[in-house]
């Protein structure tokens, strides 16, 4: 994948709030990372943590309160004009979780997928809807005539297919994928995933993968962030973070994931993350790049421990930049 | 672990559905140990929750046990006809924990009087004896300051949380039993792993036989102790965890074990079974997995093959396994799950 170094969305200190004053309750707060052209990037995280929100707020359907979001080098957050509204709400398309809800049920599939150009496209003709709606089907691997059946005829996963092709449509450069395969059987996660990423590949989309599931996260994202109770605590790339996760939240997560070995299954521990164990107050916690790619959110004491240790413990990760600095030789210049 | 605690004999379960006869259940024989958790996965409408909810007399209105039989200490279940038959099984002997915790409490009593109905029904317990034995489950199931906690409502806990109290209800009568149908679908990889390790503490503590249902190989690893895979209906391979995981036989194991996105290697794509399960409403011939299996055998779809042992344990539906059967490996991909199966990352 070229164009690394070009960030196609920022986000800059976003916080996300609901509710009036006394009540008012932060879902995200000062949460900041570049996502670059045609890659993959995780948001990991339990329910509640924020991950959907951030999501909703890049994609407009929630305010942020605070921060920005830069979309191609401009603000998309807060008031803009008619005509960045218009591209960006083509340009940013969403897959939601569930597909037996996220499809109006009393609309054929042939409307569903065409809804989008009806509002961004007015001056479409007929016919040309018609070929873009059936070529998005194909795209998907449906058929062209299932633009007039009904969304409640179709599985799970050819549902899922349709809530595809309404992005794909749209001819979007980046995608937001909200739990895209958690309601799905394992067998047709398969298939979901594979299709994500073959259109990846095709088109160069940029992808914003949301989920809990660290294991799906490993095979399909470039790189990963880890929010919890709506803070980013560590962001690295995927390798990095299985092979040397820093805080101990990261490492909650990772302990979770159900392997498919019952001989490791049955010595496994899962570890538990108390908040107390931070002392956070007089030491604050800052957001710090310890290692190529690699940021952690921890105060001074915390910090000077994760560089003792990917030093000590962790390989060098092979990452994607292919950019060769030994850990252990950056951790002794600081 | 060699006691039979519930055994079906050829089960047959049908639906009628708009006029039209759909066959769930095809001849389904299994045994259950007491002690054990045995762990039945397949894809959705493999039939793995309809098994189950026989046992429980609490199939739909529009379906029958169709023929064989449910043994469970001494009785034919599927000879059982009336509600106040079933009344002393369901709950009492053999219990359930649902999918969905949202769903499956009352939102309008606290979860203490919830508890509560099941001991009054089956045990008689009330008042005060009955309080002090809600706290004491509440304990149990590792919810923390449970004269509280009893008097608030389902809204006041967490999915986590109320996928606990749904487990304490199902414990409360000291049920033999107790069969769990994916209780952890609905919930976050972390709690997921809290009501597993949970499940597993109180199998032991009050002696209980576990039947977990799920979708996904990839979580039972954790609690079973035998594992049957369904497919179309039928138990297509049964055999302890580490048969199934590390040596599995049947091709539609091995498809679904090769899509765990746990074995996968990125950048490459991930193995997907083909096609959609056969229509149950269709007589199946043959292998019900065959017309989805790119190395079927032409006997595969003309004759229904019979069980071959691999090992006392270790059972099999499928042709291969024949000796005039050509030799076939199972993918490469498997041999992931002993190196990269247990090394997700060091501890």
């Amino acid at each position: 994948m070229n164009n690394k170094e070009y960030p196609l969305l920022q986000v800059r200190d976003l916080e996300v709030a609901f509710g009036e004053r006394r009540r008012r309750f932060y879902a995200v707060r000062g949460v900041s990372f570049d996502i670059y052209k045609g890659e993959t990037f995780g948001l990991v995280g339990e329910s509640g943590s924020g991950k959907t929100s951030i999501g909703r707020a890049i994609i407009r359907i929630y305010p942020t309160t605070n921060g920005e979001i830069i979309y191609k080098g401009q603000r998309i957050s807060g008031k803009i004009d008619k005509k960045l509204d218009c591209r960006v709400t083509r340009e940013i398309q969403m897959i939601f979780q569930d597909p037996m809800a996220s499809l109006n049920e009393r609309a054929k599939v042939g409307y569903i997928v065409a809804e989008g150009l009806y509002a961004t496209e007015k001056g479409l003709s007929r016919e040309e809807r018609e070929r873009r709606v059936h070529e998005a089907l194909l795209d998907v691997g449906l058929l062209d005539e299932f633009a007039s059946r009904f969304p409640h005829e179709f599985s799970g996963g050819q549902r899922q297919r349709i809530g595809i092709a309404r992005a794909l449509v749209m001819q979007p450069e980046f995608i937001i994928a909200d739990e895209p395969i958690s309601a799905l059987d394992v067998s047709i996660r398969a298939q979901v995933l594979n299709l994500l990423s073959k259109l990846q590949k095709e088109r160069g989309l940029t992808y914003l993968f949301i989920s809990h599931d660290l294991s799906v996260m490993r095979f399909i994202c470039d790189r990963i962030a880890v929010i919890n109770k709506g803070v980013l605590v560590e962001l690295a790339h995927t390798e990095a973070l299985f092979q040397c996760p820093l805080h101990p939240y990261t490492r909650l997560l990772l302990s979770a994931v159900p392997m498919p070995n019952p001989v490791y299954e049955r010595n496994k521990k899962v570890l538990t993350y108390d908040e107390s164990i931070h002392d956070y107050s007089v030491d604050k916690p800052v957001w710090t790049e310890i290692s190529e790619g690699h940021f952690v959110l921890g105060n001074q004491k915390e910090l000077a421990e994760y560089k003792e240790r990917i030093g000590s413990v962790c390989p060098l990760p092979e990452d994607s930049f292919g950019v060769n600095v030994l850990p252990q030789t950056k951790a002794q210049e600081k | 672990m060699s006691e039979v605690i519930l055994r079906t004999e050829d089960l047959n379960v049908k639906f009628s559905l708009r006029g039209r006869v759909l066959h769930a259940i095809r001849g389904v024989s299994l045994e259950v140990y007491k002690g054990e958790s045995l762990a039945i996965v397949g894809e959705s409408g493999s039939g793995k929750s309809v098994l189950t909810k026989t046992f429980m007399g609490l199939l739909d209105q529009n379906g029958w046990v169709d023929s064989g039989s449910i043994w469970f200490e001494g009785n034919d279940l599927a000879q059982y006809k009336t509600e106040k038959e079933w009344l002393t099984i369901r709950g009492k002997k053999i219990a359930m924990v649902l999918q969905d915790p949202m769903t499956s409490l009352n939102p309008l009593k606290t979860i203490g009087k919830q508890i509560g109905e099941a001991l009054e029904l089956h045990q008689g317990l009330k008042g005060d004896d009955a309080n002090k034995r809600i706290q004491e489950i509440l304990l149990d199931v590792g919810i923390k300051e449970p004269a509280r906690r009893m008097k608030q409502y389902p809204h006041q806990f967490s999915g986590g949380m109320r996928q606990r109290v749904v487990i304490a209800i199902a414990v409360a009568c000291q049920p033999d039993i107790l069969i769990c149908d994916e209780p952890t679908t609905a919930l976050d990889v972390t709690i997921q792993a809290q009501i597993l390790g949970l499940i597993r503490d109180l199998i032991r503590k009050y002696n209980l036989t576990c039947i977990y249902i799920t979708h996904d190989l990839g979580v039972v690893a954790n609690v079973a102790d035998r594992i049957a895979v369904m497919y179309a209906g039928d138990i297509v391979e049964i055999g302890t965890s580490e048969e199934i995981f590390f040596s599995p036989k049947h091709p539609y194991t091995w498809a679904l074990l090769s899509s765990l996105p746990q074995l996968g290697v990125k950048g490459e794509e991930l193995f997907s079974i083909r096609g959609t399960p056969p229509n149950l409403f269709n007589e199946i011939k043959g292998d019900a997995f065959a017309p989805r299996n790119p190395k079927a055998l032409n006997i595969d779809f003309k004759e229904r093959p019979p069980y071959f042992d691999i090992s006392d344990t270790h059972k099999v539906r499928c042709w291969l396994q024949d000796p005039r059967a050509p030799k076939v490996e199972p993918p490469q991909v498997l041999e992931r799950i002993s190196t990269e199966g247990g090394n997700l990352y060091e501890q």
